[in-house]
């Protein structure tokens, strides 16, 4: 059963053959480890900020791949972390030197928005293309309102929310052990990242193939079904919102610990578009296909805007656009399966027996 | 006397804005099933080539039924190229028609730079109690009244509409009937973008033209069409851009615009917590509108 799901919800390595899966899977994490050792910490940097944005991809892949719900608002809700990090940070951080505390509870008020907003859609019981409508409305009202929060009028204890330019001179995280004052930027953010992500796609895995998610795809391909089935849908969908939002959080708290500042701009019409974008590439319905388009696609951007050229954002719209109307399961599951074949042909091949 | 008239200025104003700018989506999304995210774009485009023409020397109106006719044919050859293979399916359609809008508006920074001269707002104003209104803008509310009675003339009393409904309704007993549905889609779209372009003519004397013009009109137009519903086109749009725009009116008149547009996502999320279908699908349940 389990390994019907592996096969079906994870995509490309893990059809066929699982050793061929897991001995790449251990290769990626070790290289990943070791890359400092081995590029400049300019580089170091710049990888960890596309791996902060694969939280929220991740959770967009759980809610649209399995559950079918698209929604427009992890940019949302990345925002609202982001901000409410910033305030907590900067209010707590001249007390207690310890910002943890602030990253957890900036993702529970996240998590807090997102299931309010979630409750009113999924109790409502909006559906199919409205909630995306709903969500993109609820993420481009927040820009607006963000952009006219200038002025002194609009702190936070000591936070100034800053209007169209934004919240500047967040602090990192950081903790105090003893004496000593620990703080994450560079590289230990880097370590720290990665094994946030390790945690989070093993965890995702597992709810994935768990009961629940067996629920939970079920949901998105045949409501009605489900519901006659016994289950609550509208908790089922409430419930992988909430989970989605809360990663969007995490994307947003790390992201502000290592850019030290956020603009209203993030919540965008062009940048909401990105992480559905990343996960229609690569293939809404596997985890591992979803983060290897982000890094990619991210690299891509950043190639295409180093170079100097103004088409990055028209070649990722005809990526997209290209990809949903001839490859809508993503381009990445296709690859997957067509490795799996080569390997095993060649195993056969050179096996004796 | 001068406060009723600019209370009732505001009002008309925000339906105006409403109605015009959401009328084409609804026959897009509503009528259609297609999620139209470069609906912001097709506005854009319909403003730049009224600003091209007008500047070109084209006086404004003819400007304006230019744009109308150059959008709507764009919006045949989208249909034609892309749309023809999203019918059915919102999603795909919606992801598909947003990667059409990053390419449309990036691809106009490109061409034309990140701004253009804007038209000057023709007719001027005039003084009451203190305060100048424009002209240009009272008559918006108005056009807004002379289209919607054009397209419910053309889609309740004319031939092609009652095709139109009928393959909206039903596409294959509408093709067994001797309808050609694949040129009534093709139609379909080519008036819904007609009128977005439209919309996009309209109201481009009254703010300064960029690749990103239409994004302003976004997030009003998609929550009119989700509170109007696509059972009817006419009706629907009628009567969500009146609740609409007077909620949004009351507010920003008395809290400023940015806590009207909120009023305006509240407002819509109570709405269709009551009316799922729509207020034109809830009509149209209960026996009326059709």
């Amino acid at each position: 059963m389990i390994r019907r799901f592996l096969r079906e919800l994870n995509g490309p390595q893990s059809l066929g053959s699982r050793g061929l899966f897991w001995s790449s899977f251990g290769l990626c994490v070790v290289v990943m480890v070791l890359l400092p050792a081995f590029v400049s910490e300019y580089e170091v940097g710049n990888f960890t900020y596309f791996l902060t944005n694969i939280f929220l991809a991740l959770g967009l892949s759980m809610m649209w791949g399995l559950g079918n719900i698209l929604s427009f608002g992890q940019m949302a809700f990345f925002g609202l972390a982001g901000y409410s990090y910033g305030v907590i940070a900067a209010n707590l951080a001249p007390v207690t030197d310890n910002t943890f505390l602030a990253c957890i509870l900036a993702v529970l008020v996240t998590m807090a928005g997102a299931a309010l907003l979630g409750y009113f859609l999924f109790f409502g019981r909006v559906s199919g293309v409205y909630v995306s409508i709903i969500t993109l409305v609820t993420t481009l009202i927040f820009e607006t309102f963000m952009a006219q929060t200038a002025g002194p009028k609009w702190a936070i204890g000591k936070a100034l929310l800053g209007g169209y330019n934004g919240m500047v001179g967040i602090p990192s995280l950081q903790f105090r052990w003893g004496n000593e004052l620990i703080e994450f930027f560079d590289v230990p953010l880097y370590y720290l990242v990665i094994a946030l992500l390790l945690v989070t796609y093993l965890a995702l895995r597992w709810l994935a193939n768990s009961r629940y998610g067996n629920a939970l795809v079920a949901t998105g391909s045949n409501p009605v079904r489900t519901e006659m089935l016994g289950y609550d849908i509208r908790l089922v969908q409430l419930e992988v919102f909430t989970l989605a939002g809360g990663l969007a959080g995490l994307s947003g708290v790390l992201y502000v610990s290592w850019g030290h500042y956020i603009t209203p701009s993030t919540m965008g019409l062009t940048t909401a578009a990105l992480p559905v974008v990343w996960v229609a590439f690569g293939g809404r319905k596997s985890l591992l296909a979803t983060m290897v388009a982000a890094i990619g696609l991210q690299y891509f951007a950043q190639y295409l805007s180093m170079t100097g050229s103004q088409h990055a954002l028209v070649i990722q719209g005809a990526l997209l656009m290209l990809v949903v109307m001839f490859v809508p399961e993503g381009v990445i599951p296709p690859v997957g399966r067509a490795i799996g074949r080569w390997w095993r042909r060649g195993t056969k091949e050179g096996d004796p027996s | 006397m001068s406060t009723v008239f600019s209370v009732l200025y505001i009002y008309l104003d925000s339906i105006a804005f409403l109605l015009l700018s959401s009328l084409g989506l609804i026959i897009i999304l509503g009528m259609m099933g297609i999620t139209n995210m470069a609906h912001g774009e097709f506005m854009m485009l319909g403003a730049y080539t009224c600003a091209l023409a007008t500047h070109a020397g084209c006086p404004l109106f003819l400007s304006i039924v230019l744009a109308m006719v150059a959008v709507g044919l764009l919006g045949m050859i989208m249909e034609s190229v892309i749309i023809r293979r999203l019918y059915g399916n919102l999603l795909q359609s919606l992801v598909a028609t947003w990667g059409l809008s990053l390419i449309l508006s990036q691809g106009m920074l490109i061409l034309m730079g990140p701004s253009l001269p804007s038209i000057p707002m023709p007719l001027g104003g005039v003084m009451l109690g203190g305060r100048s209104y424009a002209i240009y803008r009272m008559l918006l509310p108005l056009i807004g009244v002379v289209v919607v009675v054009g397209l419910g003339l053309i889609l309740f009393r004319t031939s092609f509409g009652m095709k139109a409904r009928a393959t909206m309704q039903n596409p294959e007993i509408s093709r067994a009937m001797g309808v050609n549905t694949k040129l009534i889609y093709l139609l379909v779209f080519g008036l819904g973008c007609g009128l977005t372009g439209l919309a996009g003519a309209l109201y481009a004397p009254t703010t300064v033209l960029g690749p990103l013009y239409g994004a302003n009109f976004l997030a009003p137009a998609f929550v009119t069409v989700v509170v109007s519903g696509g059972a009817n086109v006419i009706l629907g749009a009628l009567m969500a851009s009146v609740i609409l725009g007077v909620v949004e009116g009351s507010f920003s008149y008395a809290f400023g615009a940015v806590i009207g547009r909120l009023s305006l996502l509240i407002a819509t999320m109570l709405l269709i917590r009551f009316f799922p279908d729509g207020l034109s699908g809830w009509l149209v349940k209960r026996g009326g509108g059709r």
